[in-house]
């Protein structure tokens, strides 16, 4: 899972290069893999990660659809059944919520329910993510409603190498795959090697090495505990910072072997406390560790996402709010440091919707 | 031909709605207006035209592209552009944005993000109308686009079986996004689906205000009166601007200016405009006008929610 940093030229992609690439790879390998979606061959091509495609695999395999969720990704899994791999692109998580019958009443249960005779091997790629007045139902990041289902994988890589390895993985996967994207995340860039890759399911990215304190970083909050951490140093606190990428299943052992290690656990999600993914892994946490650990998480505030500016700026948290709660974990509540924010331009420089 | 007070209210309800969302194109790029805005500029005569044969008790269910339908209905403007700008002082507190524009002392329920939700809820509205016997007339407005979705079927089967006031405004734009309506069903038949689930359904051609207007006047007095049930009207008409954003998009390649000069050569404004006194327009001008000053001047001297209003309303 580590960066192939042999490879001396280093090529760059973006984000949404990485999964296009993964995408146009996979679909030369195997010509059961198909895209569909609301907008797939449309010109802004969801953020570029449909560019070309229908151009070089055909209205066949490439193809707009009615704006039918429900039916499609119905229509998606009966594919899928007889043998192809289709992809499901919805440019917001909030239109998956009109698929919820399908998702997890048959993608989800099929294998199961036939004794393992009738897998859906489908991926739905979906957006969340804060921008600029995206308001209460276009902002919703709702993994861990799909973590709460047996027979659901959800991944949510936050920068392109994982990206590229873990769709790769989600389409080889015979398993219904979430695969999670943050808007915030498509002008991010990395080192992404050429030749395809697969990434393994449950196994975390540990992003920086650390002693105090072990800080868990989900989807986009992954690049917000990051720079938290760069922040920390300044008052000398040395912070672990963890990637699950994959959702579920959860790389547990590598996150217990970390807070072994710091003592102290900060889960901060891309989404609401309650019964969501933090609250997950601090259970989990809790029920496995030999000796007390302080544990806490943030998360969105819980309320809806407002759309005026002030507001949503209160509604996420941040490299700063985050490096204030790891310091006060590390150094008590009465420390009262706070960092000066820099860098972090995404969510103020973003525009548009699309 | 309509009463020349008609013609002038209906001028001036496009002239409104061409004003405060061109004026919105205009400044968007200070930044100051931070949600996505859906324009309908071209399409005001669809909002303009059924609105104005509506009474003020009469519910309008919108979408996301709802500011025409807000303005028409008789939404306070100055609560809208202060929604846009993210202030407390608007429609919705700054909680919503553009897309989420509500005024129910007008009659305009919440507007909707997500394609073809409100259908369904105006049905219910207008159940709720029928067994309290309010009187209310309900008009729902949604896209070409909705059309695909499932509810919109399951919502127009249950109007007709229970003979509901209501009046389903499909405004037919050709477009959902940048998929024209032929890449995503069969054949243009939107009314024929209608007529089959038991809902009496006519098409509008040409984006004609007095044609709207009188069509879905007949529409909504047969409901009024009990004679009738549950309408579509599907209105043809045309987006000038971007799906979503402030500007034009043939950079895109999707569709061309010429198909786009039939429409803006049938201004709807401009063809109101010749039909009345000289004088008359002047005046409705300057006052449309100052309104539309006045009530950009409100949003920019509101002041921004409080930080505590993040934790407001999330239970009642
Ligand atoms: C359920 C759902 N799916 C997809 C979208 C994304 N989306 C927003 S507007 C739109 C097109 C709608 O087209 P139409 O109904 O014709 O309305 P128009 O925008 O043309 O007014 C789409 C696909 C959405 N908001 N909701
Ligand atoms: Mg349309």
């Amino acid at each position: 899972m580590s960066t192939d940093n042999t490879d001396t030229n280093q090529r760059i992609l973006t984000y949404p290069e990485a999964v296009r690439e993964a995408t146009l790879q996979e679909m030369e390998r195997d010509d059961g893999v198909i895209v569909m979606g609301i907008g797939v061959d449309d010109p802004k091509a969801i953020y570029g990660t449909t560019a070309g495609l229908q151009e070089r695999f055909g209205e066949d395999r490439v193809f707009d659809t009615p704006l039918s969720e429900d039916g499609m990704t119905g229509m998606a899994i009966g594919a899928a059944q007889m043998g192809l791999r289709p992809i499901h692109v919805h440019i917001r998580m909030d239109f998956v919520l009109l698929a919820m019958n399908q998702l997890i009443n048959v993608a989800a249960k099929n294998l199961y329910t036939f004794g393992g005779a009738a897998p859906v091997p489908i991926v739905v790629r979906s957006y969340i993510g804060r921008s600029w007045g995206q308001g209460p139902q276009h902002s919703q990041a709702l993994h861990s409603m799909f973590m709460h289902v047996p027979g659901l994988r959800v991944v949510a890589p936050s920068n392109p190498y994982d990206a590229k390895g873990a769709l790769i993985a989600s389409i080889r996967d015979n398993n219904p795959v979430m695969f999670v994207e943050h808007r915030l995340l498509s002008d991010s860039t990395s080192h992404v090697p050429e030749e395809p890759y697969a990434l393994p399911f449950g196994k975390a990215r540990v992003q920086q090495q650390g002693s105090d304190i072990t800080i868990i970083g989900i989807s986009y909050m992954a690049v917000e505990a990051y720079r938290a951490a760069q922040y920390l140093k300044e008052v000398g606190v040395s912070a672990e910072v963890i990637d699950p990428v994959s959702l579920s299943p959860l790389d547990l052992e590598t996150i217990l072997a970390s807070v072994a290690k710091t003592g102290r656990l900060l889960v901060v999600d891309n989404g609401w406390l309650t019964c969501g993914a933090s609250a997950e892994i601090l259970a989990s946490v809790a029920e496995n560790v030999e000796s007390p650990v302080s544990l806490k998480r943030m998360g969105f505030a819980p309320v809806t996402c407002p759309t005026t500016p002030g507001l949503e700026q209160g509604f996420y948290p941040n490299a700063q709010t985050i490096a204030v709660m790891a310091n006060q974990m590390v150094q008590g509540k009465s420390a009262d440091w706070v960092p000066d924010e820099i860098g972090a331009t995404e969510a103020t420089e973003f525009r548009g919707p699309f | 031909m309509p009463d020349p007070e008609v013609i002038q209210d209906l001028y001036r309800s496009m002239l409104r709605i061409r004003g405060v969302e061109q004026r919105i194109s205009d400044i968007y790029w200070d930044d100051k207006i931070k949600s996505p805005v859906h324009l309908s500029i071209g399409q005001e005569a669809v909002a303009a035209g059924v609105c104005q044969t509506l009474e003020p008790k009469d519910v309008v269910f919108g979408t996301y592209r709802g500011h025409h339908v807000y303005l028409a209905k008789g939404g306070d403007m100055n609560a809208m552009v202060a929604e846009l700008y993210g202030k407390v002082t608007g429609c919705a507190r700054g909680k919503g944005g553009s897309m989420h524009l509500i005024d129910l002392e007008h009659g305009v329920s919440g507007t909707s993000a997500v394609v073809g939700t409100t259908i369904a809820n105006a049905v219910g509205a207008a159940y709720a109308s029928k067994l309290k016997k309010m009187g209310i007339v309900i008009v729902v407005f949604f896209g070409d686009g909705a059309v695909d979705e499932g509810v919109y079927h399951e919502s127009l089967n249950f109007a007709a079986l229970k003979n509901l006031p209501i009046v389903f405004i499909c405004e037919n734009n050709g477009y959902a996004v940048h998929s024209p309506i032929l890449s995503r069903r069969n054949s243009d038949n939107i009314c024929e689906h209608a007529r089959v689930y038991g809902v009496t359904a006519e098409r509008i051609e040409g984006n004609d205000v007095i044609a709207i207007n009188e069509r879905v006047g007949k529409a909504v007095a047969a409901i009024r009166s009990g004679e009738s049930g549950p309408h579509l009207l599907e209105i043809m008409t045309y987006r000038w601007m971007e799906h979503v954003g402030p500007g034009e998009d043939f950079n895109l390649g999707y569709r061309t200016p010429d198909e786009r000069a039939p429409w803006t050569d049938s201004d709807q404004i401009d063809g109101l405009r010749g039909q009345i006194a000289d004088d008359v327009v002047t005046r409705i001008d300057a006052e449309v006008l100052a309104e539309i000053d006045a009530a950009f001047e409100f949003a920019e001297n509101s002041p921004f929610p409080e930080p505590e209003e993040l934790y407001a309303h999330v239970y009642g």
